[in-house]
């Protein structure tokens, strides 16, 4: 892969792939701040800030900003997530610099204007509401907080609403002026231009921008369960849903490769490292357990790579006239089956192949490119998205046995039941 | 700074050909990663459903995507999953899309799969129960659904009884509930054929290669499908029409507002994509967005959508709300639909959408999908090969007069229907 990786005299990570297979360009700005960095009574703080950065600065006021990028057809976005805030443009080449010049800016010089803080409460409030109506997100909710009682990844991202209503506009833009600088950012590029042009252009934009002195970091630790937790959900759905979620060690832990081996045969690709959500699992244990047998509408597993530890989740819609505890048990004799006997040649061999198409897929589009290179900086470094396949390629049947009996411990799950309680009467 | 000019698909690069059996063929090549994408579909759709069997073609497809003849249900995603391939089908009221994605070397594969899945379902009574009771769940899980709530309140308020586009695509719990074996078989056999066919294969295949493929395994097919009634008239609305879905135990009230808008056919769809463009699409969601989420802080999300397919689909105006913000929210959507009718746009804001539809062009053709699912719309729509190229002069066009003329045929402020959803306690205090 054609890369260019660098990190300018201010400390920004700067990550550059040419890819000539349409006139188009994605820039991405990764800032090493997201749920993780956040404690009670400020929690949703770093999703705020994203939202704050879209009021504009000086220089690029709120109508500019969308308007300019939508003029030249293309678009612009951002995502906060446990460990990260991310900003993107994806635009024609030619106008590749506007995107510099957006995100150089709004490094340092974002308004946070008072009226503007006021009126994205309410819209933040409103889509913490809009998460509330779904029940999957209450259940989630509710299972991380249980699983985490030390680490903030036990809080979801878009925060407690008794935070949103009482955070006030010094404490975003505290949170905005420690985190945000070239220091404790990544630049990740992927297209159409000329990676040297491209890296002079980064250097007249970003360059001059002085670093942070000093970057909060997180002291926060996990200590390890000691037993199952249970937690229960009640709500009106009209359908029950299961959620278990077990403790699985960070991105850059060897043993991450062999989890999503484990993870592919258990519940399909999809839930895997790189390249989720595009394939069936309709020939995974799990869903021959719950959904072949008709106790559940479907089942689904996810891992996600993180700074630090976090969980890998398995969730299920439970059919009527079936229950939680049914489909719990069901996976439950799944996962002791799995801890006790290696699995077998051609599932290794499936899961492997479902990896590298997915990996494929994952490669395609040019947005898709930028993300991943700034993506595996935040977590790992790019090599770990480079080596990903390689590393896959090297699991044995024993590493995923030995990891099932390592993470998969009932003492080291929590298990969570939505139950409805809607009545036809 | 761009290096390399990569023209838009069209007649110099698009191979398309009609078989004797009348499926089209649409290929394009593209070699920079190893994948196919292939997408297509089929004349089936809800609006062959009989009257009392609601939801029979989605069903019907269901079923036939859970085993064929050859290929039990296991067997055959196994064949598809152990290569890291993926195919699917999914009903809409006139067409049954279907779609498969692989790396280069499977599309044969994955043609032979979607043929066998089209052509010899084995509807085997299992897997018929089993495609009822997860279907009867979901149904169940809408139920429970604002957004879902909403949207069906809006088509129940805006076409009349019977018409293809007020009934379920997917059917109800109660239909669902009573369709038998032969029902699908009949369905089956009468609906699914070659004729009409549309199928577009884009990746790291060779075009002539591809076409052949396809000629290879679909060529034996033949048979035709009943001709359809046309679509019953959709009266327009004469007054403001408001249904309340009361869901205990949310916190947020969806809602959805518009109107019955043109066909994809119509002579002046583009201007009215135009002018959904600055309504509710451009930069953060066009004026909505401007009024509703930046100005007043309302919503998290709110925008405007038009369908424009082959009938009368809705035009609309869809936003997620603090439950007593439901009014003043309506109240700012119905006054930006006055701005767009009342005012022509000015010159900058209709210059604005103009290049952001013309420049989205290449970021919507970025991937094989992209360029599949744009091959299939221009040939369901008769555009001509050659439409992405004369695109950008037909969008140059249309003036904000040809705007506010398409604002004042399809929105009518007075007269509108609006589905709500959300908690009951707090709405209209």
């Amino acid at each position: 892969m054609n890369l260019l990786k660098t990190t300018l005299e201010n400390g920004l990570t700067v990550v550059l792939r040419e890819t000539h297979s349409a006139p188009v360009t994605s820039v991405w700005v990764w800032y090493r701040v997201g749920s993780r960095n956040e404690h009670l009574g400020i929690t949703g703080i770093s999703h705020w800030v994203e939202h704050m950065m879209f009021k504009g600065t000086e220089r690029w006021p709120r109508q500019k900003l969308d308007q300019s990028i939508a003029r030249e057809g293309g678009y612009l976005n951002a995502m906060t997530w446990y460990d990260f805030t991310a900003y993107f443009e994806t635009l024609p080449s030619a106008k590749a610099y506007m995107a510099l010049d957006i995100e150089s800016d709004r490094m340092t010089n974002a308004l946070f204007d008072p009226d503007e803080v006021a009126a994205e409460r309410t819209v933040i409030i409103s889509e913490r509401q809009g998460n509330e109506n779904d029940p999957t997100f209450l259940l989630d909710e509710e299972l991380s907080g249980a699983a985490f009682r030390v680490h903030p990844y036990g809080h979801d991202t878009i925060g407690h609403l008794c935070d949103l209503q009482t955070m006030t506009r010094e404490d975003l833009y505290t949170h905005y002026r420690s985190y945000y600088g070239p220091n404790n950012a990544i630049l990740a590029a992927a297209g159409d231009f000329n990676a040297g042009e491209m890296l002079r252009m980064i250097e007249s934009t970003f360059g001059r921008i002085a670093p942070r002195n000093t970057l909060p970091q997180v002291m926060a630790q996990e200590p390890p369960q000691k037993g199952e937790r249970r937690v229960t959900v009640e709500g009106d759905a009209g359908v029950d849903y299961l959620a278990m979620a077990f403790h699985t060690p960070e991105a850059t832990h060897p043993d991450i490769h062999a989890l999503t081996v484990l993870s592919t045969v258990l519940a399909g690709g999809s839930g895997s490292l790189v390249g989720r959500g595009s394939l069936t699992n309709y020939t995974s244990r799990l869903y021959r357990a719950v959904v072949q047998s008709q106790l559940a509408a479907d089942v689904s597993a996810s891992l996600i790579p993180t700074v630090d530890p976090n969980l890998y989740r398995i969730s299920a819609t439970v059919l009527p006239e079936h229950s939680p505890a049914e489909v719990e048990n069901a996976i439950r004799t799944e996962i002791d089956e799995i801890r006790r006997n290696p699995i077998t040649a051609e599932e290794l061999a499936k899961a492997k192949r479902q990896a590298r198409a997915l990996f494929a897929f994952s490669s395609e589009s040019i947005t898709n490119q930028a993300f991943w290179l700034g993506f595996s900086e935040i977590f790992a470094d790019t090599s770990w998205f480079l080596r990903y396949l390689e590393k896959l390629e090297a699991v044995t049947a024993e590493d995923v046995l030995r990891v099932a009996n390592t993470y998969m411990r009932p003492q080291n799950l929590t298990v969570g039941h939505y139950l409805s309680n809607y009545s036809e009467e | 700074m761009g290096r390399n000019k990569v023209a838009l698909p069209g007649p110099g690069d698009v191979l398309r050909q009609m078989l004797p059996n009348g499926i089209t063929v649409l290929a394009r090549e593209n070699f920079i990663s190893p994948s196919v994408v292939i997408d297509g579909y089929l004349i089936s759709g809800s609006e062959d459903d009989p009257a009392e069997r609601e939801g029979l073609a989605s069903f019907t497809v269901d079923v036939m995507e859970r085993g064929t003849h050859q290929r039990p249900f296991e067997q055959l995603y196994e064949e598809v999953e152990s290569v890291g391939a993926a195919f699917g089908f999914s009903t809409g009221v006139h067409i049954t899309s279907f779609g498969a994605k692989g790396l280069a070397e499977q599309l044969p594969l994955l043609l032979e799969i979607c043929n066998d899945v089209m052509r010899n379902p084995a509807f085997a009574p299992e897997q018929i129960e089993h495609a009822r009771a997860e279907l009867l769940s979901t149904l169940r899980e809408q139920e429970f659904d604002t957004r879902t709530r909403a949207a069906h309140a809006f088509h129940e308020l805006t076409y009349p009884i019977g018409h293809p586009y007020r009934r379920r695509v997917t059917g109800t719990p109660d239909t669902i509930a009573q369709l038998k074996e032969a029902d699908l078989r009949a369905f089956h056999e009468r609906n699914i054929t070659p004729r009409g066919m549309v199928i577009a294969i884009v990746g790291a295949v060779k075009a002539q290669a591809a076409l052949e493929t396809v000629q290879n395994i679909f060529r034996d097919w033949e048979g035709d499908r009943p001709a359809r009634p046309a679509l019953p008239e959709v009266p327009a609305l004469t007054e403001r029409r408001e249904q309340y879905v009361p869901l205990p135990e949310k916190t947020q009230t969806d809602l959805v507002l518009g109107w019955p808008g043109p066909s994809r056919r119509s002579p002046d769809f583009l201007a009215c994509q135009l002018a959904n463009t600055i309504l509710g699409v451009f930069g953060m969601m066009g004026r909505l967005g401007e009024q509703v989420r930046s100005q007043n802080g309302l919503a998290y999300y709110v925008y405007s959508s038009l369908e424009g397919g082959a009938g009368p689909g809705p035009w609309q105006a869809i936003a997620g709300v603090h439950p007593l913000q439901v009014e003043k929210t309506v109240a700012l959507i119905l006054d930006e639909i006055r701005r767009l009718r009342d005012e022509a746009v000015p010159a900058m804001e209709l210059e604005d959408s103009k290049s952001y539809l013309t420049g989205s062009l290449p970021l919507r053709l970025e991937t094989n999908e992209g360029v599949a699912g744009t091959l299939t719309h221009i040939e369901r729509y008769d555009l001509g090969l050659d439409y992405l190229q004369r695109y950008q002069e037909r969008i140059r066009a249309i003036s904000a007069l040809d705007v506010q003329t398409a604002a004042r045929r399809w929105l009518n402020p007075e007269a509108f229907a609006l589905g709500i959803s959300g908690p009951p306690q707090k709405l209209n205090p």
